[in-house]
């Protein structure tokens, strides 16, 4: 059974396996823009990090990159002839923080088009702010606000963490719309399609985020102590105590 | 043992230092299992370029290394996938954890686990 469906075509030449926007889709200003942009707030995301991120956090950073990445890989129908695949952003960001978070996603997209060709190098700018940037900093601060709704992280993490993920791969898909406008490659109708069908991705999302954070609640719920674990006020408070 | 009794916020380290190696193997099943079954459709983006008409705006890479998750030169396309999975799924997670190495704050003395 696995044989046959591994025949399908995917693997066999033909329909190729991209998961990114190319090269040209994009005008060179519009793609210029977002390298700069994201250039800006990548450096933010580093320096976070580095005030911030806990040495114990780092093996997790690293699972993470790599589960995003096999995650992305997996592409599960939406529509006909449609598929959708994981973004990742809000799970990544939930477990390790927003600027951590983006720094995983910004180094998987980077891989994945540096050594896959998945992705352009021109709209390699435009990419990490799309999934790095819009699908986890921005979607991390929806996640908050929606827990804080909800009662907290402890009780609302994974309801917070599905609309959260949904929001994610609509920001996202917003953005490359209104950048698909500015590159005068689409009309408003299209961009009402791309809406449409990240509608329906984004389920996926939801479901998969969700899925990986009962996981992990059930098996590791330490894990998401990692977090805020290196609050410098805290080992202070610690010290004194 | 001092340090040990003041820290008493729930550990990673102290229940398996290995745990990352689990977190691992999940990726690669992933890749192994799930990657091979992904559906052949474009993704949603891709759909609507083809239907929206500026699929052919699409440039060629400048060059190809693993073009669309697979080896050149293995023509098995279970294998192919499957391999090139896995080494994005090692590269990835070798240059995150150098990354955050070189980012993360060592915890002051005492506060080690």
């Amino acid at each position: 059974m696995i044989l046959a469906s591994i025949a399908g075509p995917t693997l066999t030449g033909g329909g190729a396996l991209q998961l990114h926007t190319p090269d040209g889709f994009l005008s060179p200003a519009v793609a210029l823009v977002m390298w700069a942009v994201t250039a800006v707030i990548v450096a933010i995301a580093v320096r976070q990090t580095n005030k911030s991120l806990d040495e114990r956090a780092v093996p997790l950073m690293g699972v993470m990159a790599a589960f995003i990445f096999a995650g992305q890989m997996v592409n599960f129908p939406v529509a006909p002839g449609t598929s959708g695949h994981l973004l990742g952003g809000v799970l990544a960001a939930v477990l390790l923080g927003p600027w951590a978070g983006t720094l995983v996603m910004t180094a998987v997209v980077t891989v994945q088009a540096l050594l896959f060709q998945d992705g352009g190098l021109v709209v390699l700018g435009a990419n990490i702010f799309i999934m790095g940037i819009v699908g986890t900093l921005g979607a991390y601060a929806a996640y908050r606000l929606l827990a804080k709704v909800l009662g907290g992280e402890a009780r609302g993490r994974i309801p917070a963490a599905a609309v959260a993920a949904w929001l994610a791969v609509m920001g996202g898909a917003l953005s490359i719309g209104l950048m698909l406008l500015a590159s005068d490659a689409t009309t408003l109708e299209t961009m009402g399609f791309i809406l449409g069908v990240h509608a329906l991705i984004g389920i996926g999302e939801a479901a998969i985020t969700v899925a990986a954070l009962i996981f992990i609640q059930a098996t590791r719920p330490d894990l998401f102590s990692l977090r805020d674990a290196f609050d410098p006020m805290r080992v202070r408070v610690a010290q004194g105590a | 043992m001092d340090d040990r009794r003041r820290d008493d916020r729930p550990s990673v380290s102290r229940r398996s230092p290995w745990w990352w190696v689990i977190g691992l193997a999940i990726a690669a099943l992933v890749v192994i299992v799930l990657a091979p079954l992904a559906s052949p459709d474009p993704d949603g983006l891709e759909r609507v370029a083809e239907d929206g008409g500026f699929i052919e705006r699409a440039q060629e890479a400048l060059y190809e290394i693993l073009p669309d998750y697979s080896i050149p030169g293995i023509d098995d396309p279970f294998l192919s996938t499957v391999l090139a999975g896995l080494i994005g799924v090692a590269v990835v997670f070798a240059l995150m954890v150098g990354l955050g190495k070189l980012l993360a704050r060592r915890r002051p003395p005492g506060e080690r686990v």
